[in-house]
């Protein structure tokens, strides 16, 4: 019974990987730019419910809402700010650091602010521990609210987002910019506001990444973000960056890896065997598992 | 001699504003003008000046962007480290054992980088990125499990915790997983460092002005035409990397024989020290090795002086960070400031004209 424990933590955590690489990856896809700064996104996410739920002892939706909406505030500021200006320049590396800059504001802001002590964040979901396979003499199979809500919020995200992308002419007009931006200009799409759009759908996304992953691991530090940042990235380079359904595969995919290698190997190196996968799966397959071969023309 | 001093002349100002650097600070420690913590900060700003001038190698001269420098200098500090703290007692010769810990954190960096490049620089651009990051990372973590103890039998090896090393009593743990090692000698100083800077930078100029440098610029700019014209892409890719994390060990080497702690933490050896490196080199200008050297200063003495304001000094930071990219890196900005030179009379006027809006180095 405990690998089937292990296997829906670490689909668990694989669905917290796989919303917030789904903000990098729409992100990479449109603006061709890592954002490093989302994973401090997520951190202020969480940071704007603790303060909501917690400090003021307001009702628990509200702090929700308010967290989607100033992530969403702060992903388009973020943009509009710091990576516009920067967009035509001639390295690619000058906004890399920018963002690089924008998450080192981020964390001091929280630093300042809610100062460096671990918060107990408490958590979001109020539902009851579900037993499977529970009969006597056998304790069963233990299943956490957070997770039943984790995984199914993913999946609804999932199928949301495919949809929106697909169905509706914002979401084709992302598509078109992710694939030729002077052409999509051409076309009469506004650039600058569908860039806008992929970023605050990418910080709303982390805000609940955010709420899902501190109701699951409860200490909330100004770094909280950036490791599950960095470790979403390397989920959509997993699944192959620009890709939707890779995102969430590469999500999922490291989210079980990570739980199986710290039970079963070492819990110190689990990080390494994750960084690990990636090397090899990038080694045999240069763009990720569904990442699209790009002909180099001459 | 003249011929040689035009030509180089480049080369030996940056070599002068180095010599002239020590030379103002050195006076200024002896005559106690500078805080001892300004002073002790002088031999790890020896190591991020190699740090930023060796990550330029494969930043700007061979165009590839790399996010795991700070694992080699992991691996460069960790194996001199435990070179020094295994021959205390056998090399009496202080600069000798460090001559040759320098050497061997050279050496095992470059060894690393040369495995690790294989494979990888296959890959290009973010992908390439990420798979360093990811190196980076493996270096730090095995080395945090990683525990080598020594008594009359030899070394043992284990990867679970001291005890299992199995030593008789007199056994002295020297790699203590996560603790790391302590009591390396201390060589280290700020003389030192500067000489390594010179070599770093004898190494690094006369490499790009080599033939060899010119096939690695060739590859940055095109590969395709630079693979037409028989510019051998996977070697020449290696020898850039390698050299490029060979030196990034030095620096390693440098900064473990000024602590007498060394741990690896993410603090000093993971991505956050990898990404500060590829800020100087950034910041510096792509592929310029004097504004690496100063950028890597300012930043670094940045923090320090913005000490007084205390909290709010990262956050200072952080703005100036984002406002100096902005500044020097967004068309618009280039732009204005060119009007700007333009407005100024003749001598500003000539200088836009040559150089248009590409002063910020080479991509």
């Amino acid at each position: 019974m405990s690998f089937l424990t292990y296997l829906i933590n670490g689909i668990s955590l694989g669905s917290v990987y796989a919303i917030i690489a789904l903000g990098y990856t729409m992100v990479y896809g449109i603006a061709k730019m890592l954002n490093f700064a989302h994973g401090d996104v997520i951190m202020i996410g969480c940071y704007v419910v603790f303060t909501v739920v917690s400090t003021l002892s307001l009702p628990t939706w509200l702090g929700m809402i308010l967290a989607i909406v100033l992530c969403t505030a702060l992903g388009i500021t973020i943009e509009a700010i710091a990576y516009r200006p920067l967009r035509q320049a001639k390295s690619s590396l000058a906004v890399l650091i920018t963002a690089i800059g924008v998450s080192y504001l981020l964390q001091n802001v929280a630093l300042l602010i809610f100062g460096a002590n671990t918060k107990s964040f408490s958590s979001v979901v109020n539902i009851e521990p579900i037993k499977l396979f529970a009969s006597t003499g056998n304790a069963g199979l233990t299943v956490t609210g957070e997770t039943v809500v984790t995984i199914s919020a993913c999946i609804v995200i999932m199928v949301l987002l495919t949809l929106f992308v697909n169905k509706t002419r914002a979401g084709q007009a992302m598509l078109a910019v992710s694939e030729d931006n002077g052409a999509a200009q051409l076309m009469g799409i506004n650039v600058n506001a569908t860039i806008s759009l992929t970023f605050a759908i990418g910080s709303a996304l982390a805000a609940v990444a955010g709420m899902l992953l501190c109701s699951s691991y409860p200490a909330l530090t100004p770094y909280t973000g950036s490791m599950p940042g960095i470790k979403a990235f390397v989920a959509a380079v997993f699944g192959g960056i620009g890709s939707i359904p890779g995102a969430f595969i590469g999500g999922i995919l490291l989210g079980i890896i990570e739980i199986l290698s710290k039970a079963y190997i070492s819990s110190q190196l689990s990080d390494a065997i994750v960084f690990l996968v990636l090397i090899i799966v990038l080694l045999l397959k240069p763009t990720g598992i569904l990442g699209r071969k790009i002909q180099e023309k001459v | 001699m003249k011929e040689f001093m035009t030509r180089n002349k480049d080369n030996i100002i940056t070599y002068g504003i180095v010599i002239v650097a020590f030379v103002i600070m050195q006076s200024l420690i002896s005559a106690h003008a500078v805080s001892s913590l300004m002073t002790g900060l002088m031999v790890p700003l020896c190591a991020y000046v190699i740090l930023a001038v060796s990550l330029n190698v494969t930043v700007g001269i061979l165009g590839e962007l790399s996010l795991g420098h700070a694992g080699f200098m992991c691996v460069g500090a960790f194996t001199s480290a435990f070179f020094s703290k295994l021959t205390v007692n056998v090399i009496t010769i202080g600069w000798l054992r460090f001559t040759l810990a320098i050497l061997i954190g050279f050496v095992c960096a470059g060894l690393i980088g040369f495995l690790i490049g294989m494979p990888v620089l296959r890959l290009k651009g973010d992908y390439l990125a990420i798979v360093t990051l990811a190196f980076g990372e493996i270096i730090k973590n095995v080395i945090n499990v990683l525990y080598i103890g020594r008594d009359s039998n030899g070394l043992h090896f284990s990867t679970k915790d001291a005890l299992a090393l199995n030593m008789e009593e007199t056994g002295e743990i020297i790699v203590n997983g996560a603790q790391g090692i302590t009591g390396t000698p201390k060589n280290s100083n700020f003389a030192i460092g500067i000489v390594l800077i010179l070599i770093t930078l004898f190494i690094v100029l006369n490499l790009i002005k080599s033939r060899d440098g010119r096939a690695i610029m060739a590859i940055r700019d095109n590969v395709i035409a630079a693979e037409s014209v028989g510019v051998n892409i996977t070697k020449y890719k290696l020898l850039a990397f390698s050299i490029s994390a060979a030196l990034a060990g030095v620096a390693g080497v440098l900064y473990s024989h000024n602590i007498s702690s060394l741990m690896a933490t993410p603090k000093n050896f993971g991505y956050n020290m990898s990404i500060m490196i590829l800020v100087f080199v950034v910041l510096g200008g792509i592929g310029n090795i004097r504004g690496s050297i100063i950028s890597a200063v300012v930043l670094t003495l940045l923090p320090e002086m913005l000490r007084g304001l205390s909290n709010y000094r990262m956050l200072i930071y952080a703005i100036v960070l984002i406002a100096m990219m902005l500044f020097s890196w967004a068309p618009k900005a280039q732009d204005l400031r060119a009007r700007l030179t333009g407005m100024l009379p003749k001598f500003g006027k000539k200088k836009t004209i040559a150089e248009g809006g590409t002063d910020n180095g080479n991509e």
